[in-house]
């Protein structure tokens, strides 16, 4: 390191199971050229200050949804906000809020995974159909119609940004239920009713109340809080109408 | 044996600790000042039903400077709470097409402030022409 190397104070939130009673911060001095990424400077740390700093990460460019953090205090990519935002002051980096922290940047992720098995994020055919009917065909307003719900990459950024999956870690969330939404709404799919089940359920939309946060922070501008708001609607649709038709609708 | 040891953070204070939760906090605290102003209302109303000395106290009660003071208050809290009210609406609705394209969130949150701004001059122009 040159005389001359500006750097910049990177604070981060460690934790090791095996030693640490609770979670406490580290700071450390990393040298700063203005076109680092937060990412690129917990890699320093880990290749020449400390390899025992625990962090996710894999593509680098916003696409695989690995790398979230928060980054003073805002659920964010590391690998797409960058040091020169920040510099000369301190930058603070801890674990994705409101999931339970594994290891230093690390968090379990297990209820997420659980909740998009849930969901069925698969197109569930109204009827078999044999490959010798071909391919299905959609009018450009019928992909419209889901598209921006398929952009998620499960960054979680936006469980992080949602006190109400803070408070109640059962309920099924934005990223989730923006994802059922997508299968629900695409005109191939005939899963809707078996999805409803658990947008009506107590681990379902109602646990929204509208913070919008979620939104905000999402990196694909997938708007999750639309999707579970559109289904609040829904599911009241739901409600009523079973009064209506003999079966179906809420339970 | 298991080294596992998943640590969860406590939510105590959540909605300090972020600027945009903060925020929140105060939209939905405004709401109370919507209930508070409709309770004064119906209370108007029940008096109203109570005959002509009831109403007229409870109008005289209305002059109180406190009364004045909330009134202002309330008018403060019920604009805010409208505005953001608004601005939250393109996110809790399904898409507006409108011509083959679709609504943009500023173009919902405008013609909601100004269907709301609408109803209420409508509203006072109507009770000023009945108080005449
Ligand atoms: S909805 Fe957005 S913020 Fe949430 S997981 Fe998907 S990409 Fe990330
Ligand atoms: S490393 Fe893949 S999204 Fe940041």
């Amino acid at each position: 390191m040159s005389e001359s190397q500006k750097t910049i104070e990177i604070e981060v939130l460690r934790y090791h199971p095996e030693k640490d009673k609770e979670p406490h911060k580290q700071v450390f001095e990393v040298p700063f050229t203005d076109d680092m990424s937060v990412l690129q400077g917990v890699q320093y740390i880990k290749d020449y200050l400390d390899g025992s700093l625990s962090f996710r990460w894999s593509c680098r460019m916003a696409i695989c949804g690995s790398c979230g953090m928060m980054i003073n205090g805002e659920p964010s990519l590391s690998c797409q906000t960058f040091l020169r935002d920040f510099y000369p002051a301190r930058v603070r980096v801890e674990a994705l809020s409101h999931f339970p922290i594994e290891r230093d940047l690390v968090v379990n992720i297990e209820g997420f995974i659980e909740k998009l098995e849930s969901i069925q994020p698969y197109i569930i055919p109204k009827e078999p159909r044999t490959l010798a009917q071909g391919e299905y065909l959609q009018t450009p307003e019928q992909l419209n119609a889901y598209e921006q719900f398929s952009s998620c990459i499960n960054c979680l950024l936006c469980y992080a940004a949602c006190p109400q999956f803070g408070l109640n870690p059962s309920f099924i969330g934005p990223a989730a239920t923006a994802l059922l939404h997508r299968y629900n709404v695409d005109s191939r799919d005939g899963g809707k009713a078996e999805r409803m089940e658990l947008v009506n359920s107590e681990e379902g939309v109602f646990n929204c109340t509208a913070v919008g946060y979620c939104s905000e922070v999402c990196p694909k501008q997938v708007d999750p809080a639309n999707a579970v708001n559109q289904n609040k609607t829904n599911s009241a649709a739901d409600y009523f109408l079973r009064f209506l038709t003999p079966k179906g609708g809420a339970k | 044996m298991n080294k596992r040891r998943p640590y969860v953070r406590s939510m105590d204070g959540w909605w300090k600790k972020n600027p945009f939760f903060v925020e929140y906090m105060i939209h939905e605290g405004t709401a109370l000042f919507v209930a508070a102003y409709a309770g004064i209302l119906l209370f108007g109303l029940l008096r109203l039903a109570q005959g002509e000395a009831a109403w007229n106290a409870w109008l005289s009660a209305m002059k109180n400077p406190w009364y004045i003071g909330f009134q202002v208050l309330a008018l403060i809290a019920l604009t805010y709470h409208t505005y953001t009210w608004f601005k939250i609406m393109p996110r809790t609705m399904p898409p507006v097409v409108v011509g083959g394209q679709r609504l943009s969130a500023w173009a919902i949150t405008g013609s909601g402030l100004a269907v709301a701004a609408a109803a209420c001059l409508g509203l006072l122009a109507l009770v000023w022409g009945m108080a005449r």
